[in-house]
């Protein structure tokens, strides 16, 4: 039977409030698992969180808001994140980036017309010692080059193919 | 009375890094060890443990500047103007969020102290775009006494030299101008914690923090209830109710067309704050004169069609309690007011499923604006759409009420402006006119006759005690200062948040003429025990309706009375700005006096409303003219948002 996407979506809600808890403590990790399953955040499931936990659908809005990694709007399948903070920066981020950028296509902020990367500035991903640094969804690269980027953007590419029948349901 | 809670209970859900701040005040001061010395200034003195730094310092009479912190909200501690130097502490507090818990010495005016607070002030003004003498608070302005106070002289980090954001412009009631936004989130606190609405709150981070509505959608297409709580808790002009005052003097000036005007109680006590006096001199006679001045061609008293609103309301409940206990036939019951818009679109919003429980009656603004278009045009031979009606109101939701698309019963639009307290003095300064100097004039006929039971609906409880004294005299047939002293009803006054009373019929009487067309007899309710809930704040509504919804104490009660701003109508959106609870208790003061010399006051008595009923409304309350003309329907909107 086929159930319709948001009563679906209600139902996973419902679900991850309760195993984290079922209080307004619990606002995040659910925000988590709803960006984890649908890939963002709609405008929908906002309001039925905040319906559930008692609280203002303009509250969660400011926590999603607030979060660099809490979407609202889809994003490409692979965020790619450059951290641009000053030990990464001194050990040659411009080159990195001006590589990521070229081998894309696309600038900071942008995502791929084919919906399979984006990319972001990051401020310190903590890797300091071993800038450049960048993150993949939840990945660490670290000492970056741009020979690298090649490499990682490859591996990704081809993991995409792979798993082309298993992309992120999407609402 | 039983169930007592405050309207500062409400910030208990304020978010826990914020109620990490306010801190519980023990109730009993005067057991040992529960006082601390704090010296500010080389001054000392005992405070309960707990009290702040910001407490003691206006004991002793010792001014700090604040800016985000507000009497009714909740402690934020996010604007930094009030500093000081605590000694052993290596960086500044903030007054209004360090609880003084051990003795403690302050300094308030220290060179450190004076360079952050004029830095604080500077950097506020940095991204304060706007010019005070083209702003609607100008000389009511907290950033601009501040800055004034500081002696800031040329902007060190800059100015905006152009508007940044769109102002919103969309509600009938309430424009946002982001512009003048200095991020004080009192607007926030108050919409989340004092009235449950949530509308607004702080979104993005850093430099790019805002408030917004959900999803920065305008504040007519969120939940906005257009109560106006946060314009009158704005220390900028960034809130301000949509003013209509042009199109109002565009009116007066059109020789063809017959300007009428009414005013509510509250306006009455409060519109002498705009005018430097103390709060709680009430002048209701000489807006009148004053009213005539500016050339409005007639001025009306709105507590003419308080007084049918309790009839007709009244009336709707003894139908709906015939129906119940005699038919036995089910009915929505307790009844809800339906007075306050801000209340009604509420409900609307939040809780569509209990609108059968709302009086159908319209308010009474929209009353008075059905009969001025209609038995006031025929009596006076005047064509309605000639007729510009004009309401005086302490309130930016009537700005809304009065232009819902049912409301024109009339065949016209029934209420053509709301104008708030704030408005109307600005025109009266406008017209040249000192008001607290001008001499009185009463009201003009065929409305003209007030009643004590009128004017209280200004205050909370007001609605209720008004509609007690007329059902106690109607339906027992004895005189309700044999029953409450001077026909004072003390149970359901007061600020308490959520208020319940109880009173039991001690004996029946003949049904009145004016309702005999609807009971044969009282008999049916001998002996039985009325109950009835009051509370004033939507926060405070909530906690009656999720009552209700539980099968609580306050689902066995037979009528209740809502309103949306604490302290009742003299809290109003549209009231003079500040509003503390000290300023609410002086205009329910003034209330209440007046009330007191009124020669009739009760609703029942009023001879220009029983004129009404023998003249025009000649089927009676809740008839087929009465409900053609005075009541309404109400739209269940629900909270979420496509």
């Amino acid at each position: 039977m086929l159930v319709p996407v948001q009563e679906r979506l209600r139902q996973d809600i419902e679900g991850w409030i309760k195993s984290n808890g079922g209080d307004r403590s619990s606002l995040l990790p659910v925000l988590q698992e709803v960006q984890k399953k649908y890939s963002r955040i709609s405008d929908y499931a906002m309001q039925v969180i905040a319906d559930l936990l008692d609280i203002h659908p303009v509250e969660v809005h400011g926590v999603v808001s607030f979060y660099s990694f809490l979407k609202e709007a889809h994003k490409g399948r692979f965020e790619i994140r450059l951290c641009r903070t000053i030990s990464c920066d001194m050990a040659g981020r411009d080159r990195v980036a001006r590589q990521l950028e070229n081998e894309l296509g696309i600038t900071f902020g942008e995502t791929t017309p084919d919906g399979r990367f984006s990319l972001e500035w990051a401020n310190c991903v903590g890797m300091c010692d071993q800038g450049p640094a960048l993150l993949v969804n939840e990945q660490v690269f670290t000492c970056v080059t741009p020979e690298k980027v090649h490499d990682i953007l490859a591996h990704f590419k081809k993991m995409m193919d792979i798993n082309v029948f298993q992309q992120a349901e999407e609402h | 009375m039983s169930d007592k809670s405050d309207t500062k209970q409400a910030a208990s859900r304020a978010p826990v890094s914020q109620r990490a701040f306010t801190v519980e005040k023990p109730k009993d001061t005067t057991g040992i060890g529960s006082q601390v010395s704090i010296t500010i200034d080389d001054r000392e003195i005992k405070v309960p443990v707990g009290a702040t730094i910001l407490d003691a310092a206006k004991e002793l009479g010792i001014h700090i500047p604040t800016l985000c912190f507000h009497d009714d909200l909740c402690v934020a501690g996010v604007c930094r103007v009030c500093v000081v130097e605590v000694e052993g502490q290596r960086t500044l507090q903030a007054a209004c969020a360090y609880p003084v818990t051990a003795p403690i010495n302050v300094k308030t005016h220290t060179r450190k102290v004076r360079q952050a607070r004029r830095h604080v002030v500077d950097l506020l003004l940095s991204k304060h775009y706007g010019e005070c003498y083209a702003c609607v608070r100008n000389n009511n302005c907290e950033l601009q006494s501040l800055a004034k106070e500081y002696g800031v002289d040329h902007f060190r980090f800059g100015h905006p030299d152009a508007p940044i954001y769109d102002p919103d412009e969309s509600s009938y009631s309430v424009h946002r101008d982001m512009n003048k936004c200095v991020l004080c989130r009192r607007c926030v606190r108050t919409c989340i914690d004092l009235q449950e609405v949530g509308v607004l709150d702080a979104a993005h981070r850093g430099v790019e923090s805002r408030i917004e509505t959900f999803l920065d959608k305008p504040l007519a297409d969120v939940v906005c209830i257009n109560c106006g709580q946060c314009v009158n808790r704005c220390p900028t002009g960034a809130l301000k109710a949509n003013d209509p005052t042009d199109d109002v003097w565009a009116a007066i000036d059109d020789p063809a067309k017959h300007v009428v005007i009414q005013t509510a109680p509250s306006p009455r006590a409060g519109v002498g704050e705009c005018f430097g006096l103390e709060p709680g001199i009430p002048l209701t006679l000489e807006m009148n004169t004053a009213l005539r001045r500016c050339g409005f061609d007639r001025v009306f008293d709105t507590n003419f069609t308080a007084d049918l609103t309790i009839i007709e309301e009244g009336t709707e409940l003894i139908q709906r309690l015939h129906t119940a206990l005699v038919q036995k036939e089910p009915v929505a019951l307790p009844q809800f007011t339906s007075c306050s818009p801000g209340w009604v679109k509420f409900i609307e919003h939040f809780y569509p499923e209990m609108l059968p429980n709302l009086s159908s009656a319209k308010s009474p603004q929209q009353m008075f604006g059905a009969i001025i278009k209609t038995y006031y045009a025929k009596v006076n031979n005047l064509d309605p759409k000639d007729i510009v009606s004009v309401a005086l109101m302490p309130c930016s939701a009537k700005k809304f009420e009065c232009n819902r698309p049912e409301m024109n019963d009339s065949g016209y639009k029934d209420v053509d402006y709301g104008l708030t307290t704030r408005e109307l003095a600005r025109m009266i300064s406008e017209a040249g006119i000192h008001l607290p100097e001008v001499p009185k004039s009463p009201f003009d006929d065929p409305f003209g006759q007030e009643t004590g039971s009128g004017v209280i609906f200004g205050a909370s409880g007001g609605v209720m005690e008004a509609a007690l004294r007329s059902v106690i005299e109607l339906v027992c047939g004895i005189k309700v200062e044999d029953l409450y002293d001077h026909a004072d009803i003390i149970p359901v006054r007061g600020f308490e948040g959520v208020k319940y009373a109880e009173i039991t019929v001690p004996d029946v009487g003949p049904v009145p003429d004016i309702l005999a067309h609807l009971v044969p007899n009282w008999d049916w309710l001998k002996g039985a025990t009325l109950k009835v809930g009051v509370c004033h704040g939507t926060a405070n509504a909530k906690k009656v309706l999720d009552d209700i919804r539980a099968g609580g104490k306050f689902s066995e009660c037979h009528f209740i009375e809502f309103m949306a701003c604490p302290g009742g109508c003299l809290g109003g959106g549209g009231q003079p700005i500040p509003t503390t609870a000290e300023i609410r208790a002086a205009r329910a003061r003034a209330i209440y006096s007046e009330d007191d010399r009124s020669e009739v006051r009760k609703s029942h008595e009023n001879p220009a409303v029983l004129e009404l009923y023998g003249k025009f409304l000649t089927d009676g309350p809740c008839g087929e003219m009465s409900h053609k003309l005075l009541h309404t329907g109400y739209v269940p909107r629900g909270k979420y948002i496509p």
